[in-house]
Order: C-alpha cells, then structure tokens, then sequence
C-alpha cells in the first residue's frame, strides 16, 4: 500500500510545484492558503487510483486462489466474457432493453417531477394537493408499490416503467420544490421593486432559483432510475441486465453477474457525469470551491 | 422648520415629491413608526439618521410598499417611477451584470441605455460578467446603475454604502454626486453616517423611535467642505440629535 501513499504525495508535491513556479508573490500566497484548508487537486485521473487497486487486489487474489470462481469470477475473465457476449451480440438486445426502460422511466419521472413541483411551488392550491401526497409517497419505498403496480398494470413493461416513474419523481419534487420555496425573499422584493411582471419573475427569478435544486434532484434520479431497475428486471422478463444476472445466478456464472455488475456501474457513473456536466454548465454563475 | 425653496445645486423646486401625513406602522402589538410627517420636494437630497431600530428601515420599506406584514395607518404621496438601492447590492447571481441592470425596463433602447449607465459607473466593458466575478465596491456600483437606469424621479436608498470599506465609500459618494447631478431624482437616503448626510444632503432627518426628532437644512456649498465652521455646527447638532455629546 505504499502505492497509495505515493500517488497522494505526488498530487501535493505537484501543486506545491505549481506554486513554486508561480511568478507573481500574490499567486503563490493564494496558493499556499488554499492548501492549508483543502487538500490539493489531484493530478489527472487521480481518482482512478482506488478503483485500480481494487482491480488488481482482485485479480491476485483470484490468480492465487484465494477467490474461488464459483464466488466471483476474476476481472479478466469477466471481460473475456464481455468480449464474447458482444462478439456473439447476446449482450446488445438486453443492454437496449434495460436502457429503454430505465430512460424512458427517468424521462417521464423528471417531467412529472418539474411539472408537480411547479405546480405546487408556486400556487397554494397546488401545494395543498401535492405536497403532502408526494411527500407520504417519499416515505413508501417504490418497490414495496410493486405488488399493487402488478395488479393494476400487469407484469409487463408499463408496470415496470410506472415503478420507475414514481421512484424518479420524488427526488426531482423534492429538490425542485424546495429550491423553488427556498428562493431568496430578497430577490422576491427586488422583483417588486424594479417591477417585474409575474411572468418575468417566474423566468427570471423562481425558475433560475431554483435550478441548483432541480440538479440535485436530476443527480439522484439518474442512479434511481437503474437501482430500481436491477428488482424489476427479475419479474416476468427475458431481455434486461438484470435478467441477465439473475439468469447467470441460477447457472452459477459468475463472470456473467460481473459484467452486468460493471455495465450499471458505468452507466450509473456516465449519466452522474452528464447530469454534472449539464449542471456546471447551466450554474457557471456559481464560484464554489472544487469547481 | 423647512422655509421656502432654496436654490442650490439640485435644484430643489417647489413641486412635492413625496408627501407623508400621520404615517403609522407596528408589527403586531409593537408600534414601529409613530406619527409621521413630512413632505420632500422635488430635486432635494434628504438623508435620513437616528439610532438602530429608531424605525429608518420600516419608513423605507413604508414608501417602497414593501411592508405586507406591518400593520398601517396614514397616508403616503409618492412617484410611481421610484428606485430603491439595498443595502446589499441585490444583483440577480444567475444574471449577467447589463441584465441585472436592465431588470424589468421593457422599452426597445433599455440595453443601450444599460450600457450607457454602465459606463456612467466607471464598469464600462463588464456587461458580460457575473455578478460574483465582482468585488463589493462594483457589485454596489451595477445596483446603482440599475437604480438609475429606469430614469427614477425618486431613489430610496437604505444605507447603499454601509457594507463598503471607508475609501470605496469616499469614492462612492462622488460617483452618487455625479450621477445624481445629472439625473436628478429626488433622494432619500438613510445612513448612519452623520458625515456622510453632510457631505451629500441638503436636509438631515434625524428619527428616534419612530419618530421624527429634527429636521435639519444644510446651507453648505457643494463640495462640501469638512473643515467649514458651519459643518462643524451641523454635526455638533446632529450628533446631540443623536444623544452623542461630542468635545471636538
Ligand atoms: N418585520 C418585522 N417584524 C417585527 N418587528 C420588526 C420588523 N421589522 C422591523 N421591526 C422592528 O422595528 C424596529 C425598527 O426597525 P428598523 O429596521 O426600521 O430600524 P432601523 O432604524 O432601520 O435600524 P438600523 O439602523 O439598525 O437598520 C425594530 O425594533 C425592529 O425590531
Ligand atoms: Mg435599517
């Protein structure tokens, strides 16, 4: 584990290099106070390094049998094993399947999402009638909802994509709504005072204000949207990831479980990183530390 | 205690700009303003003092009608066109500066005119920039662009300057002084400075507990001269005004 304390060393001696160089003395001292309250940036790809480790733990440990196969395949062979199922293109049909149910559930749920939270953000009827209900449907975790969606909607896709509706909606709400009730009453009163319509202060002032929120919520739903997916896959279907694991379950494939374990990583990670994306581009007003 | 018109370098007229007769506001049982009167002509530079929580604060949100929650009473004569300047500057983060600026101005040439107030202000060319890229100083100078760039015939101003350091808010004055001298709204400032009310105004209101306790003139020339005898005297008023007994 040296290796560890290296690469971490590496990432202050490579700022403290930067500040060195720096040729202006106003620099360097900024430098050098940021250092003392937060940890330097790490080099590029930094974060990587913990992932990498675990990856070659694992790999040892299988390759000197520590990890039997039959309780979890090595790395490589799961990407063997990725590498055949793309070749043979049995991987392709239920990669697709997961990622339209998944997308089109956080689709629908994002869009109820901000329609609801605005509806009840700014009107009292609105909040009257919405709060409260999906505030108790917070409290009611989407897949205990499962048995009562197979008796109303069957067991088929529209079930499935209804649980993932309802499970998406709730953090969009949630962040959404309080950024909209949390605006700053200042702004409220600068909107009176330069004579704002209403309409311009929904544009203007509510809706930008509450858009950090709205990416908090958008941010937890990406990764929702496939948790929920990992149960529902395991209910009357024959294409899906999720299927796919529970299928490589029953016949013991190990390597098979790793490879959809890696493909809800990756897309759990890669929508993470479009919604951050989108996020920082959209609040480049904002000067937050880390950004 | 007000005689007459005065010539002077605002140009105080005749007209009225903001008239006030028995004006009352509490916050539940607490009786905030009591029994105010008081009428400001056009083109005059009224400061405003007195004592934290003497009610300065409650006046102004009176006028701006910003003060839902107060109970009322009396009656309020005032322009529709006014502006009001916060203490904090007030920008809009997610907006850029000539947006914040031009806030709620409708009219075709608002943007030009946006820019044009933006220069005014010294910030010429920062029109894209955000609010937050900004220090204190010029935050506080696009919120007095914005302020004057609807062509207000009364500015309201809750200690525009409180939060700026002693020399951005020398040059803070000169920038108002300038501005003002070319727009002419009507002011009414509140500040706790009683230096700063000499050095701008030409009547001091001094409050205390929610009344109005004097109603000074300043007959001083612009600019205006610390060292001068009679700002001495003003001051020496004011401050005892004030309930500060003063050796200078
Ligand atoms: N919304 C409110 N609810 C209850 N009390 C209030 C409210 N606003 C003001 N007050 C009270 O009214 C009094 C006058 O407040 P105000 O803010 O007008 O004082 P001020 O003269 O502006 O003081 P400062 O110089 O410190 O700004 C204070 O005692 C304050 O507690
Ligand atoms: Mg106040």
């Amino acid at each position: 584990m040296t290796y560890e304390a290296d690469a971490y060393s590496l990432g202050l001696a490579g700022r403290e290099h930067r500040a060195a160089d720096a040729p202006v003395g106003a620099v360097h001292a900024t430098l050098c106070r940021k250092s003392r309250f937060m940890p330097g940036r790490l080099p590029r790809g930094g974060v990587l390094f913990g992932p990498i480790a675990l990856l070659v733990i694992w790999q040892l440990a299988s390759l000197i049998g520590i990890l039997p196969e039959k309780l979890l395949a090595a790395p490589t062979t799961a990407v063997a094993t990725f590498y055949d199922m793309i070749v043979e293109g049995t991987l392709a049909p239920h990669f697709f399947a997961s990622a339209t149910r998944a997308y089109l559930g956080l689709g629908i749920g994002v869009a109820l999402g901000i329609a609801l939270a605005l509806a009840s953000g700014l009107s009292r009827v609105g909040e009257a009638s919405i709060d409260a209900l999906v505030q108790i449907k917070r409290a009611v975790p989407s897949l205990a909802l499962i048995p009562l969606a197979i008796l109303w909607l069957g067991i088929g896709e529209t079930m499935k994509i209804a649980i993932i509706t309802t499970s998406v909606l709730v953090p969009v709400y949630i962040n959404t709504h309080a950024g909209l009730r949390g605006i700053d009453l200042r702004y409220v009163e600068l909107a009176r005072t330069v004579g704002l319509s209403y309409r311009e202060f929904i544009t203007r002032v509510a809706l930008p204000g509450a858009l950090p929120g709205f990416f908090t919520g958008l941010r937890l739903a990406v990764t929702t949207c496939w948790t929920a997916l990992v149960v529902l896959e395991q209910i009357n279907t024959t294409e899906g990831v999720g299927y796919l694991m529970s299928r490589a379950r029953d016949y013991g494939q190990t390597d098979v479980i790793v490879v959809g374990l890696a493909i809800y990583a990756v897309l759990g990670l890669t929508s993470d990183l479009t919604v951050r994306y989108f996020e920082r581009r959209a609040l480049s007003y904002r000067r937050v530390l880390g950004a | 205690m007000n005689a007459g018109p005065r010539p002077d370098e605002f140009g105080a007229g005749e007209r009225l700009a903001v008239s006030v007769r028995d004006l009352a506001r509490g916050f539940g049982e607490k009786t905030v303003l009591d029994g105010i009167n008081f009428d400001i002509r056009d083109g005059e530079f009224v400061a405003l003092i007195g004592k934290s929580g003497s009610g300065k604060s409650t006046l102004l949100r009176a006028l701006a009608d910003l003060d839902d929650d107060a109970t009322s009473s009396g009656v309020i004569r005032i322009p529709d066109n006014l502006s009001v300047l916060f203490q904090d500057s007030r920008l809009l983060p997610w907006q850029n500066v000539i947006d914040n600026i031009t806030l709620g101005l409708r009219d075709a040439d608002a943007r030009d005119r946006g820019l044009a107030m933006l220069r005014d202000v010294g910030l010429a060319g920062r029109e894209n920039a955000w609010p937050n890229e900004l220090s204190g100083g010029e935050q506080q100078r696009v919120a007095l662009a914005r302020s004057l760039a609807r062509g207000p015939s009364l500015l309201i101003a809750d200690e525009p300057f409180g939060a700026l350091d002693a020399l951005t808010r020398i040059k803070m004055h000169e920038l108002l002084f300038r501005l003002i001298a070319v727009h002419r709204p009507t002011v009414l400032l509140v500040t706790h400075d009683v230096d700063e009310a000499l050095v701008l105004a030409n009547r001091v209101i001094v409050m205390d507990e929610g009344r109005i306790i004097r109603d000074i003139a300043v007959d001083l020339p612009y600019p205006r001269d610390k060292t001068h005898p009679h700002f001495a005297d003003n001051r020496r008023a004011l401050l005892s005004a004030l309930g500060v007994v003063t050796h200078v």
